[in-house]
């Protein structure tokens, strides 16, 4: 459809055996669609967990993703960054690349470019460490992809609104 | 807080009790039986040893609806889970607050693919409000109590509680449930002040205003139907009520157009297609309602009273949705109404009820009568005469004579009607009928059933002998699965593949079989003695109505098709046929 839209949905929950089955099982026994889902405790004192949905729909399908987040009986709240105004997202990627000579000279090349950090290396491969927004980390991966790409492994996306609230 | 140690078992007891909770639908099995064995040690809590755990469930859901009490249920672990899926289903899309506890395997086995083990809170995930695995004997009277609160709060539902059999043996300390505020489950029950008073301005503006009046307003509880109907008596203006709200609004009251949707009323299906404000109490816009959803009420101004935010923009867009408990929401309705004093368009109004009328006057539940064989029709409608004025309850099961009842039975208050809605679940009626009868001892329980349905739960005829339960099955017996038969007459060129049931028991002899009284009328002249025999039988009876068999249930509005183009008898033809969109839906 045209008019879709992407949104970054943040969801405080319990962190409770099952809460992430709850989240996953709604979006595919709805049939929404999830582009990143990223989740980690946030809060140990209260048992709280963050998880970062980055989803597209219409606008009334996001209207319902967010109510049908909320009514879940272990969310505390459910935040559309996209919808509150400035946040920031980023992405963290761990790429390798196998690569000797000039390969490997002008991945080190673009990895600088790129301000991604080598954090592993032998004599024909690099591990690079890269983060940033989704589009950046997948301009970086595309340019490596010629030069020996050989394994990728994403975090998938966290976001934080800007300014001085909390969620 | 806690007098003694106690076992888990006793804890559960214990938190039942301190819910309120009298009657527990279950069936015994290895995982359970320390809570059976504190069963056997106790007199508070009456247990209901069903026949299959399905028919448990749908037990405690008879049970909650003629009650607005949490239904309790009680099976074992694997299989006594599994088969309390369907009744669990069926309560979370009709919003039925139950709450079932099932037996798990110890907690040292969970994943070891144990005897009768099962993944219960991952098998009723989607299929309940919310689910509970008990690891911890110090969750356990927490757990428990928050079953309860969520279940009954916001929009009811479904609430598994899984319970391994060594937290049952284990012991623990018991605490009540005022010591348990839920952590986050707090649904807001009033609606904002701003949207009421947006809500009366385009209430007041209305010139061709209609109710439409869903089971929210059950579930809210008795006032909510009393302040619904002050409300609609005070804006006179007219009230359509939906297949789950029947009773909501009495259907004696002349401001009340029936039933709409798939099988509703001419007069009510115009009315909602030609309206231009709809005030929605507690419905959801179904698909069963709204037909096809691009002509669906066009020309109306929306105003959507839910408290489920989910529900709310989710099939049509709505102009004012007003988020709360519907009782609640019609009492903020009624004050600022009272308050602004409205004087909406009399002229507007009369002429529109001048148009109500003329429907009306269509007269579209007329049907031809015969001499010589029962039509269904008729048959429900004696039942519905011979009975008026008695304290009554219906249960149905699901299919034709499920829209036949609802069509011609008419319901005053709320609570007397329970139907599977949602779901459709056939066999819903019978063991739901059971529960209604538990709770109300003395009241005339009627299963409206089809044969077909009635077979599917059949085993719980035997559980209302055990309890001494008068209930009464009216069976509208026509051989064929009827809707069935219908959607292959209307919609694939008159091809009844397998909906037919050749070979059916004789109910009379079944009846008597399982010690039940059995009746049957095979011709319009046995009708009404047979209703009578049925309604002065001391006990559970059958009443086989053998009706005519290829009787099609209408006015229909085809699937996929708007509301102004229903069908109002056999010999009408649909416009156009009914298109590959409409032959994709149910």
């Amino acid at each position: 459809m045209s008019d879709t839209e992407r949104h970054t949905i943040s969801v405080l929950v319990d962190n409770e055996a099952g809460v992430l089955a709850r989240v996953i099982g709604l979006f595919s026994g709805r049939g929404y669609n999830i582009e990143s889902l990223t989740v980690a405790e946030v809060d140990a004192r209260n048992a709280l967990s963050r998880i970062t949905v980055v989803t597209v729909g219409t606008p009334m399908i996001i209207e319902q993703i967010k109510a049908q987040l909320d009514r879940l009986v272990p969310v505390h709240k459910v935040v559309d960054l996209t919808n509150e105004g400035a946040h920031v997202e980023r992405e963290l990627a761990l790429v390798k690349v196998k690569a000797t000579g000039n390969r490997r000279v002008e991945s080190l090349r673009i990895a600088d470019i790129f301000r991604a950090r080598a954090i592993d290396s032998t004599g024909e491969s690099f591990v690079f460490e890269i983060s940033g927004s989704t589009e950046k980390l997948d301009a970086f991966i595309g340019l490596m992809e010629p030069l020996g790409l050989v394994d990728v492994s994403r975090t998938g996306v966290a976001a934080i609104a800007r300014g001085t609230e909390g969620i | 807080m806690a007098s003694r140690e106690m076992t888990g078992s006793e804890i559960v007891l214990k938190a039942l009790i301190d819910q309120g909770v009298d009657t527990v639908f279950g069936y015994p099995g290895g995982a359970v039986l320390p809570i059976y064995d504190a069963i056997f040690a106790q007199n508070e809590l009456r247990h209901v040893l069903v026949r299959q755990e399905g028919g448990a469930v749908h037990m405690a859901e008879g049970y909650a609806r003629s009650t607005g009490k949490v239904g309790v249920v009680l099976v074992t672990s694997g299989p006594g889970a599994t088969n309390a899926v369907t009744g669990l289903t069926d309560a979370l899309m009709d919003s039925v607050p139950v709450v079932c506890l099932t037996g798990q395997v110890p907690t040292h086995l969970i994943g070891n693919d144990a005897f009768q083990e099962a993944d219960t809170t991952g098998i009723t995930r989607p299929c309940t409000k919310h689910n509970y695995l008990v690891k911890e004997m110090d969750d356990l009277p927490r757990v428990m109590h928050e079953a309860f609160h969520v279940a009954r709060s916001g929009r009811p539902g479904p609430v598994v509680v899984d319970l391994p059999k060594d937290i049952l043996m284990g012991k623990g300390a018991y605490a009540g449930p005022e010591n348990f505020p839920h952590r986050s489950y707090r649904p807001a029950t009033k609606a904002d002040r701003d949207r009421i008073a947006e809500a009366v301005e385009l209430m007041a503006g209305a010139k061709r205003p209609l109710f439409y009046v869903g089971g929210g307003v059950v579930n809210s509880g008795p006032e909510a139907s009393k302040r619904l109907t002050r409300l609609v008596r005070l804006t006179g203006y007219p009230a359509t009520v939906t297949l789950m709200g029947l009773g909501a609004f009495p259907a004696s009251d002349p401001q009340c157009l029936g039933m709409l949707g798939m099988h509703g009323l001419y007069e009510a299906n115009l009315a909602m297609h030609d309206c231009d404000v709809m005030i929605n109490v507690g419905a959801r816009f179904d698909d069963r309602v709204t037909g096809r959803l691009a002509d669906f009420s066009p020309g109306s101004k929306k105003i959507h009273i839910d408290i489920d935010p989910s529900s709310v923009n989710k099939n049509v867009p709505v102009d004012v949705p007003l988020i709360g408990d519907a009782g609640e929401v019609l009492g903020q309705l009624l004050r600022a109404w009272k308050a602004r004093d409205p004087r909406p368009d009399a002229a507007a109004l009369a002429k529109w009820w001048k148009q109500i009328d003329a429907w009306r006057a269509r007269d579209c539940l007329n049907f031809a009568d015969s001499e010589t064989a029962i039509k269904p029709q008729r048959a429900i409608k004696r039942l519905y005469e011979k009975t008026l004025g008695r304290d009554v309850y219906i249960t149905t099961e699901v299919g034709q004579h499920q829209m036949w009842a609802a069509q011609y039975f008419r319901f005053e208050e709320p609570n007397r009607w329970m139907t599977s809605g949602g779901l459709g679940t056939m066999g819903y009626g019978l063991p739901a009928a059971i529960g209604v009868q538990v709770a109300h001892p003395g009241s005339l329980v009627i299963d409206i059933a089809g044969e077909a349905s009635f077979l599917m739960n059949i085993q719980e005829l035997s559980t209302a002998v055990q309890y001494n339960l008068p209930v009464k099955a009216f069976i509208i017996n026509n051989q064929w699965m009827g809707m069935v038969r219908q959607w292959q007459e209307l919609l694939h060129g008159g091809r009844y593949s397998e909906s037919y049931t050749a070979a059916l028991p004789d109910f009379v002899k079944l009846a008597e079989a399982c010690q039940w009284t059995g009746l049957r009328a095979t011709r319009p002249d046995e009708l009404d003695d047979v209703i009578d025999a049925m309604i002065a039988t001391d006990g559970p009876a059958i009443a086989d109505i053998v009706v005519e068999k290829e009787e099609n249930c209408f006015p229909m509005i085809p699937s996929g098709a708007a509301h102004n183009e229903m069908l109002l008898g056999p010999d009408e033809k649909a416009e156009a046929p009914v298109s590959e969109e409409g032959m994709v839906l149910v």
